[in-house]
């Protein structure tokens, strides 16, 4: 029945209490939310690259290989000769190897030249495949396929043709030998999204009348012509490996690093994403920082609101008193009430991160390229709930007490 | 001298309250019979609400006895004396009685609550307060209204009907029919009077309104039963 009365009380004051119950429910949302948002992009950023065992690039730091092979962002500093990618790639634990050539661009987007394998053999997300949403896999020299981001911002259809340029932010244009777009790929949210991929003979035949980094003046060479030449390239940037046996993974990098006719690397591409994500991370840490300060805003405003609905309850708690209650009834109350508020807000709250995951899940993924699955409360966030209610408990303290002294002030008998 | 012990014996009680609002309160002698009505009249600031809260024990006499149905209030702890005082005593306030927010019900069963002898005697709480509200001239449908949406008259006549539930012995009083009509003030006392009469309970109200005087077994006047003294000390 007490629990009943406390009840009463509170709807009897619905609108404050309802006010605060939503600023509690918003903030322990927000929270959440951020939680979400934090683990979801941490878990689609190691997930960028899957099921390749190892990357191998001209040697460097691991971090600036992943960011260039990968991510697409600074250059390498020095190529791999073709030789050596063939002597690894030759290895007898090398299951797979997958060539990447980077260095030109199309607008503000890199071209990666590569083999057809490419797209059988990088994965995102655990495990899954990229998937053409029109058109397909280039087939001749100069086809080009884009990923979802290149189409959707430069509003490309399948066969329209592009000019690759030479070098990044270039305005010396490859514009010789225009591609074709043979096909447009699904939407990744990773940095494929934003990649224009040809095959590795087309980034030689675009720079067969080009000479360190300068076209050759009055040279040029018909489509034609280089169809029937030799373009086997001399260097390529980086290689995905993947081994035969994961056990024999550490037994190639070491082999890779300490080959010996050029100084390369070889980096397992989850641990330099973590090492990437260290330096990221210090902004979701802050994030979770100003989240969790916007739970303690909101239960300070509900101690706000239990204190001024003191003096209006002097009644309510003589009352209590006349009929027996000891002073600690009347404590017990106002931090019963302040529970119950902290857990319905709550509650709510995470009804509300469920509810904007089902709206925005979809959003979210189609715009970012975040997946963020919808599943059932984790124990961490069981126990945030429990200690926004706890601390609910400790923050109504403050009012519950000053309730109890005025009580035992007022006694039975209340002059308002 | 009456043959009975008296349910409520005040002696030589002396209560001060200091600070700015100094005020010093002396009673030599007042004695309650079981099942007798009485009514002390004293205009405001004439120290009733200190009586009241020396006889309830929320606050303890510097000096002399309170005994409530035998027991020295004095010699029990402060939530010995909540307990006590839920178990012994029912209260009427002028107004303002009811949780607004609750049910009549609920309002009514509060005491009960606290008081475990009251809750014993009661047995099936939802029955009692239905008789109750019967036996005090309330519809039953008034039951499970919120105690806020009621007249004035039927706010007091549920307090009455909270007070009386479980039989304390005695039932205290104060101004419960200030906020009254002449006729409804009449027929009030009538309704209670029955009820306390039924269980031998002890009525004492407290008012500064001697019109009410006739229908009292015993009529006290503040002034007669107490030394008051305002100022410091």
């Amino acid at each position: 029945m007490i629990l009943r009365l406390a009840f009463g009380s509170l709807l009897a004051r619905a609108l404050t209490v309802s006010m605060t119950i939503l600023a509690i429910a918003l903030s322990v949302a927000l929270f959440l939310g951020v939680e979400k948002l934090r683990t979801g992009a941490k878990a689609s950023f190691a997930d960028t690259i899957s099921g390749t065992d190892l990357i191998v690039g001209a040697r460097s730091g691991s971090v600036q290989l992943l960011l260039y092979s990968v991510f697409r962002i600074g250059n390498a500093t020095n190529n791999v000769t073709w030789e050596s990618y063939q002597d690894i790639a030759a290895r007898p634990d090398v299951d797979w190897a997958v060539p990447i050539s980077l260095g030109d661009s199309h607008r503000q987007f890199r071209v990666m030249g590569t083999t057809p394998e490419f797209f059988e053999r990088y994965k995102y997300r655990s495990g899954r495949s990229l998937a053409m949403k029109s058109g397909l896999v280039m087939d001749d020299l100069f086809d080009a396929v884009v990923g979802a981001d290149v189409a959707e911002t430069l509003g490309y259809d399948i066969n329209d043709p592009i000019v690759v340029s030479h070098g990044i932010a270039s305005f010396a244009d490859h514009k010789d030998q225009p591609f074709r777009i043979s096909g447009i790929l699904e939407k990744t949210g990773t940095p494929v999204d934003r990649t224009v991929i040809v095959s590795l003979e087309a980034i030689e035949a675009i720079h067969v009348d080009w000479n360190n980094g300068a076209q050759i003046r009055g040279q040029s060479t018909s489509a034609d012509v280089i169809r029937g030449m030799d373009l086997q390239p001399q260097a390529i940037t980086a290689a995905l490996i993947g081994t035969k046996s994961r056990l024999q993974v550490f037994n190639l990098q070491r082999a890779i690093n300490e080959y010996r006719s050029e100084p390369l690397l070889a980096i397992l591409p989850g641990v330099a994403l973590q090492e990437l994500w260290q330096i990221v991370g210090i902004a979701e840490t802050a994030l979770v920082g100003v989240s969790a300060m916007v739970v303690v805003t909101a239960l300070i405003g509900m101690m706000a609101t239990i204190f001024s609905s003191l003096n209006e309850r002097r009644r309510e708690m003589a009352i209590f008193r006349a009929m027996g209650a000891r002073p600690s009834v009347v404590l017990g109350l106002l931090i019963l009430e302040a529970a119950l508020m902290a857990l319905i807000g709550a509650v709510l709250g995470l009804g509300l991160v469920y509810l904007g995951l089902w709206i925005g899940q979809p959003l979210i993924d189609s715009a970012f390229g975040l997946w963020l699955p919808i599943e059932a409360p984790k124990l961490t966030e069981i126990y945030v709930l429990v200690a926004v209610v706890f601390a609910s408990v400790i923050v109504s303290m403050v009012p519950a007490i000053r309730a109890y002294r005025m009580s035992l002030a007022d006694g039975m008998t209340v002059r308002v | 001298m009456p043959q009975t012990s008296p349910i409520l014996t005040l002696k030589d009680v002396q209560y001060r309250w200091s600070g700015r609002a100094a005020f010093d309160l002396r009673i030599r002698a007042l004695n309650l019979q079981p099942a007798e009505t009485v009514l002390v009249l004293g205009e405001s600031g004439s120290g009733k609400s200190t009586l009241l809260s020396l006889i309830c024990g929320t606050i303890l006499a510097q000096s002399g006895q309170v005994i409530c149905a035998g027991q020295d209030i004095a010699a029990l702890s402060a939530s010995q004396r909540d307990k006590f005082r839920a178990d012994h005593i029912g209260l009427i306030f002028q107004q303002f009685n009811l949780l607004p927010f609750a049910s009549v019900q609920d309002n009514i069963a509060l005491p009960l609550q606290f008081a475990k002898q009251r809750r014993e005697r009661v047995g099936d709480m939802t029955a009692e307060a239905k008789r109750l509200c019967q036996d005090l001239g309330l519809p039953d449908e008034v039951l499970t209204a919120r105690a806020g949406t009621l007249s004035v008259g039927q706010q007091q006549r549920v307090a009455a009907a909270r007070a009386l539930i479980g039989t304390p012995p005695l039932i205290i009083a104060d101004e419960p029919t200030s906020a009254l009509d002449a006729a409804s003030q009449s027929t009030f006392l009538d309704l209670l009077f029955a009820q306390s009469q039924a269980h031998e309970t002890t009525v004492m109200m407290v008012s500064h309104d001697a019109r009410l005087s006739n229908q009292f077994d015993r009529v006290l006047h503040m002034s007669d039963i107490c030394e008051t003294a305002r100022g410091a000390l």
